[in-house]
């Protein structure tokens, strides 16, 4: 079966960390940072990448439009 | 690994192309930003970006302007269905929508509103009710439910002397004007998705000249509830949804 892998990518500067992608991945992949962007905000990054299946879940949340997401399949 | 998914040809999601990349000023967590990016993707997707004129309300989506890269008027507060009205009637060939908070269209609007869905005029009107006036620091509003603390009502909202929470959905639906009618809410990525295909039929009612489109939303304000994004979507599932129902209201 084809596995399928996902990534994405957080526009840190824009992302306020309102934590609403953390809660919304079905995979538990993103997290919020330690450190903070320019405006003080913790940003979402993937804390465990490997489990990114792409789903879009994430962004789909986003109020901000700060993730894109990409998928390959193996 | 991941720089190898990373590339261009394999995105699958991004914001869409109409949503400008100013950073929007809503609090972290605001249910507008998620709505505005739907309406964004509608209208990319049905190839309208020079076609629509959106009138904006009084409300926290007072700059919705600054975000989504459409013409648009700013109205007096409430007066966005009357601007609307005007605009459709002058050019029946544009998408025209309007863009609405619940102390918007149900409180001090609420005259435009009833008439001109009355009228049944060819626009559509994305209703955002998060129970509150937020903009102006979490007041009572209308749609207030019932004992539910603001900062109007610290000890709740009491019905014997506040009046009761209003449906104006459900009352909008009663009206001849109206062809589609519906309560969505975006508090969950289903739930996103589902609002956004109520955007496009409500669209593409306006196109072809059924009469009014409602999509009511059913949102979050997490700053005026004062709780964590996630708390206030909780929140909403508990205490919102059992007296606004989802689902279509009216479609004909």
């Amino acid at each position: 079966m084809a596995k399928v892998k996902g990534a994405v990518e957080v526009d840190v500067n824009r992302c306020k960390g309102c934590e609403l992608c953390v809660f919304a991945c079905p995979s538990k992949v993103l997290a919020l940072s330690q450190s903070v962007n320019d405006k003080g905000y913790a940003y979402a990054y993937m804390k465990q990448p490997e489990l990114c299946i792409g789903c879009a879940s994430c962004a789909y949340m986003c109020p901000d439009g700060c993730i894109k997401v990409y998928k390959i399949k193996e | 690994m991941n720089n190898n998914i990373i590339a261009p040809e394999n995105l699958v999601y991004q914001k869409s192309s109409l949503v400008k990349d100013n950073v929007m000023h809503y609090c972290p967590g605001c249910n507008h930003g998620t709505v505005h990016r739907m309406i964004a993707e509608v209208i990319e997707e049905m190839g309208m970006q020079d076609n629509t004129l959106c009138a904006c309300p009084v409300g926290c989506a007072v700059f919705l302007y600054k975000y989504i890269d459409v013409d648009t008027v700013e109205s007096a507060h409430g007066r966005a269905p009357a601007i609307a009205t005007a605009m459709k009637r002058l050019h029946p060939d544009k998408l025209v929508f309007t863009y609405q908070g619940d102390g918007d269209l149900s409180a001090i609007g609420a005259g435009e509103t009833l008439h001109a869905c009355n009228r049944g005029e060819n626009i559509a009107i994305i209703f955002i009710n998060n129970a509150i006036y937020g903009m102006t620091g979490g007041q009572m509003s209308p749609s207030t439910l019932e004992g539910m603390k603001t900062s109007t009502c610290p000890y709740g909202r009491d019905v014997a002397l506040n009046g009761y929470p209003m449906k104006i959905a459900n009352v909008l639906a009663e009206l001849e004007g109206t062809c589609y009618v519906t309560r969505q809410s975006v508090h969950t990525a289903a739930a996103v998705r589902k609002t956004k295909k109520a955007i496009r039929k409500a669209f593409e009612n306006s196109m072809a000249g059924k009469g009014t489109s409602i999509v009511e939303i059913v949102a979050a304000c997490n700053a005026g509830w004062k709780m964590s994004p996630h708390e206030a979507h909780l929140w909403l599932e508990e205490n919102m949804f059992p007296f606004y129902q989802l689902g279509d209201i009216k479609d004909k």
